[in-house]
């Protein structure tokens, strides 16, 4: 138990902190990299709370794949990070003032708030003990029958933003001279060379 | 199920992260990159949410919601940094505050 709570402290303290810092960075490429350990450290806060298969979704999914976009994105635009911090401080007091107002109401919330009597007995999928089934199992379960048009409209939700994705990035580019196979291999000798029988003295 | 640490802390810890997402998004104004960060802290913030009140109240449908979220917020992601890149391509930076060529 005592493990657990140190766990947890050193998880949210790192993923807090580290939070602070992609906001706080001077340097978008740090500020990646610690937006990555504030994934990892949620994840740890998953694996805490018993949810091992979101925790290893967070894991590959935005660590190895959002987290990595944005980083391929970062180092891919050649922009002035300098000048883009420009009103730094002139926005300090306001965004701080806006941040701790809403951590205050939410900490309220939290200070004033009960589980509703019987909540606890209306689980929509009870989770069943530990050790009887993995969550990897039990989500399984649910999520391939209970919620499966859920599933597919995530799957369609993925499937849009790819092709949007695709769609926004691609371009044409005219006045550029490109190497067309289809048509070098469509090339016949017949149409290219003209075999001459030339007799000497006269010319072509 | 929530083992040693009670919900409270989980909820505080996810406040407290939504919060630092807000203060990003206002702090960098001008750096879309790093907005985008910001959000995408702020859904992970409603995740640790999720997945606690799950925990908490030993129901699973907290988690497939989660997944859900998830799934929304890497086609977000996605979508973001492809805007983004075609409007660097065309301006040659990305800063927010330009992007009002549109107004009216």
């Amino acid at each position: 138990m005592i493990v657990q709570t140190l766990a947890f402290y050193l998880f949210a303290v790192v993923a807090v902190a580290s939070g602070i810092m992609v906001v706080g960075a001077r340097n978008p490429v740090h500020s990646v990299l610690f937006l990555i350990l504030a994934f990892f450290n949620s994840a740890g806060l998953f694996i805490l709370l018993g949810a091992e298969l979101l925790a290893m979704i967070l894991i590959i999914v935005y660590v190895g794949a959002v987290a990595v976009l944005f980083l391929f994105v970062v180092m891919m635009l050649d922009v002035n990070f300098v000048a883009l911090r420009e009103g730094f401080a002139r926005y300090l007091p306001v965004g701080a003032l806006v941040g701790a107002v809403l951590l205050l109401e939410l900490l309220l919330v939290l200070g004033a708030w009960v589980v509703a009597p019987g909540a606890l007995e209306r689980a929509g999928v009870p989770i069943a003990p530990a050790g009887e089934v993995t969550n990897a199992a039990a989500l399984g379960a649910v999520l391939y029958t209970k919620y499966i048009y859920l599933f597919q409209a995530a799957g369609l939700v993925l499937l849009v933003a790819m092709i949007g994705a695709i769609v926004l990035t691609l371009r044409e580019r005219t006045g550029v001279r490109r190497q067309s196979a289809a048509r070098q291999l469509a090339r016949r000798s017949e149409d290219t060379l003209d075999i001459r029988d030339v007799t000497t003295g006269s010319g072509v | 199920m929530s083992g040693a640490v009670g919900l409270e802390h989980y909820l505080a810890v996810a406040a407290i992260l939504f919060a630092v997402g807000i203060f990003g998004i206002f702090l960098n104004r001008k750096n879309v990159i790093i907005i985008l960060m910001s959000i995408e802290l702020m859904l992970l913030a409603v995740n640790i949410n999720l997945v606690a009140f799950s925990a908490h109240l030993g129901d699973l449908v907290g988690q497939v919601f989660a997944m859900f979220v998830l799934t929304v917020a890497a086609a977000e992601a996605a979508v973001g940094l492809a805007i983004l890149v075609v409007y660097f391509r065309n301006r040659g930076t990305i800063e927010v505050e330009d992007i009002n060529l549109m107004k009216g």
